[in-house]
């Protein structure tokens, strides 16, 4: 049955990308970067109205899913895809890569994300990964004059395009075991026929292949150069909502057709979880440059967050649910601080030069204090939250072990966020940083009084994280 | 039968044969040129599967243009292929050992096949009954896969914006055709009359 009321969301998001990009063929060259930007965040705003209004379903023959666990993700993506937009504008303007395609690419990328949540099919997961990460090869490219760039574009193009064969290896295995690509279908046949060496093969490909699109060790090695290379807000777009989709399309894949095998996977989940952890954490303490450093924090946030995953429960799924919310948060609030950092109309990216911030620009300071502590895990601030929920999901379905590892991890990454705290309010200050538009300024006080407040007013991402991931159970 | 047996081996194994030609020959223009015929027997394959269509698909949009657009980026663009492959030989323990193990893994794979009938029920039936190529290609495409198709468009719409993003460049002072201008020119504008007095230049 065709029923499209369930997809509105992406339709609308489809259409009005191709609309914008009449829009911008139109008015000729790139003057429209402004316009086309602030209808790219306007489109968006409004499909976070129809996905938290829109209804429940499946469409399109089974291959389309729209539960509350798929809207309580998209309102997620799509909040750091709007946000990633308003960050990106006035740094393309000052950087000369303000073309009107950027924030098409971006929406286009986003449309991808909100499929790849809602995929109850391998063909529509895949359809949607590969929408997704394309508009993201070309964006970290985007400023193809520069060496840097255009090498993390063709590395991620290069690994990216690996990973998707490996996907698409496994999922072929997958279909020949079980017969069909519809996750209903597979879910059955696994669960009647038990797992069948082929199917495990496939799942085991399929699992290496969404590691490597959410950067999870051992298949993290173009995280950090892409996030060097790529342009900063490109970064800041990089790892807020891809990192948000390809999580939740883990936890679909693992929770959907392999439902009923978690004893399987738990294994591949718990290695790949406790690697992220400690490479994430470890890797991080010699970085100089902060963009790496938060790639390599990123990389140990997946970690934390596929403890979750590894629990296999519904209580571990909403500890997920609620993780990808604060690391949301707490990452534009970051990146909105890394791109203030400019001076004398350049931009800077080493750690030290945030020194004496707390001197110079002591509100900003108080505000990236703030925001790492949160990433460090201390309460009571929202990260702290984040933490406590995923573990507390590991040790109540017997993972204790990765629950201690994940903890010791913690305490060794809250040294790398303290060192930057520490340059910030104990060493000389340096020349202070440029002014700051006002968005960023209103992006990092939001995020920070968010992660601050999160304490007292827990319950909206608590309650509708439970009720996403109860329905990922319910069936 | 027979002459069906026969067609298939014969395609088969040209197929397969020329299929390592492409990649063992040194001239990247015979490699293209045994793609070509790689294809070609891969289509008559397809015929004796009943998939006619398909086919000649193949044959057009693979031979027709993508085969074409390789001999043009063989043919002009200057990469030394002889480079290319330097190093092959040492690299090829390892590419040997990974060959092997992805072997042994697909040998269990293959081992542990099970065809059962539930399974076989679950396979979607490949040539529908008194349905006609086009119409079935047609039913699966624009009905049951409607989403993956429009998903589809999107990609490759994506990957247009992408290579005219990151390649097109405005170049300054290229002429360009404007009709109705170069029309309506007047000789006013074009010609310029000077008058020269006798013995002294301009």
């Amino acid at each position: 049955m065709l029923n499209l009321g369930v997809a509105l969301p992406e339709i609308f998001m489809a259409v009005a990308s191709l609309a914008l990009l009449m829009l911008g063929v139109f008015t000729g060259k790139d003057r429209s970067f402004r316009t086309v930007s602030w209808a790219a965040v306007g489109a968006m705003v409004i499909a976070v109205i129809l996905v938290i209004t829109g209804d429940n379903g499946s469409a399109f023959s089974g291959q389309f899913l729209a539960d509350p666990f798929a809207r309580f993700c998209k309102v997620l993506i799509l909040t750091g895809s709007a946000l990633g937009v308003i960050m990106s504008m006035k740094f393309a303007e000052r950087e000369r890569m303000a073309r009107f395609e950027f924030p098409i690419l971006l929406m286009l990328a986003t449309v991808g994300m909100m499929a790849m949540v809602s995929a109850s099919d391998m063909l529509s997961l895949y359809v949607g990964l590969e929408l997704q990460s394309l508009a993201l090869y070309v964006v970290a490219a985007i400023r193809r004059d520069t060496v840097r760039a255009t090498e993390s574009g063709l590395k991620y193009f290069v690994l990216g395009s690996i990973a998707s064969g490996m996907l698409l290896y496994g999922m072929s295995m997958v279909y020949g075991f079980t017969g069909s690509t519809n996750f209903n279908v597979i879910s059955d046949a696994v669960s009647n026929g038990g797992l069948s060496v082929g199917t495990l093969v496939g799942l085991a490909f399929i699992f290496a292949g969404l590691c490597f699109k959410v950067s999870a060790a051992p298949f993290h090695m173009w995280t950090p150069d892409v996030y060097e290379g790529a342009p900063t807000p490109v970064t800041a777009f990089f790892a807020v909502a891809p990192k948000v989709a390809g999580l939740a399309l883990f936890v679909r894949v693992a929770l959907g057709p392999f439902a009923h095998v978690v004893a399987d996977w738990q294994q591949i989940i718990v290695l790949v979880s406790i690697l992220s952890m400690v490479w994430g954490s470890f890797a991080a303490l010699r970085q100089n440059n902060i963009k790496r450093l938060m790639a390599y924090s990123s990389i140990g946030h997946v970690g934390f967050a596929l403890v979750g995953l590894a629990a296999g429960t519904e209580a571990g799924v909403q500890a997920v649910l609620v993780y990808l919310g604060i690391y949301l948060v707490m990452n534009i609030g970051t990146f909105a601080v890394i791109l203030s950092m400019r001076r004398h109309d350049r931009m800077v990216e080493e750690i030290a030069d945030l020194s004496g911030l707390s001197r110079t620009k002591p509100l900003m300071a108080a505000a990236t204090a703030l925001l790492m502590f949160s990433m460090a895990g201390i309460p009571p601030l929202a990260g702290f939250f984040g933490k406590f929920y995923v573990f507390k999901a590991a040790v109540d379905s017997g993972l204790i072990t990765l629950a201690v590892i994940g903890l010791v991890t913690s305490v060794v990454s809250a040294y790398y966020y303290l060192r930057v705290i520490k340059v910030m309010y104990f060493d000389e200050p340096v020349e202070g940083f440029d002014r700051n538009g006002t968005e960023l300024n209103v992006i990092m006080a939001v995020a920070t009084i968010i992660i601050m407040v999160f304490v007292f007013f827990p319950n909206p991402l608590t309650d509708s994280a439970a009720a996403a991931a109860s329905s990922l159970f319910g069936h | 039968m027979v002459v069906q047996a026969l067609a298939f081996y014969l395609f088969a194994i040209i197929a397969v044969i020329s299929a390592a030609m492409v990649v063992t020959v040194r001239n990247p223009v015979h490699s293209v040129l045994f793609l070509i015929l790689t294809f070609f027997n891969a289509a008559g394959l397809f015929v004796l599967l009943g998939a006619e269509f398909l086919a000649m698909l193949l044959v057009v949009v693979y031979v027709g243009a993508i085969a074409v657009l390789f001999m043009f980026v063989v043919m002009m663009l200057d990469i030394n292929f002889v480079e290319m492959r330097e190093g092959f030989l040492s690299y090829l323990p390892i590419g040997v050992l990974v060959a092997a193990v992805l072997f042994v893994e697909l040998a269990f794979v293959g081992g542990g096949w099970v065809m059962t009938d539930a399974k076989m029920a679950a396979i979607a039936q490949p040539v529908p009954v008194g349905v006609n190529n086009v119409n079935a290609i047609g039913m699966l495409l624009y009905t049951d896969y409607a989403y993956i198709f429009q998903a589809a468009g999107l990609v490759l719409l994506t990957a247009m914006i992408g290579a005219i993003v990151l390649t097109l460049r405005h170049r300054e002072g290229v002429r360009r055709q404007n009709i109705s201008q170069q029309v309506q020119r007047q000789r006013a504008e074009t010609l310029e009359i000077k008058k020269v007095p006798v013995g002294r230049g301009i």
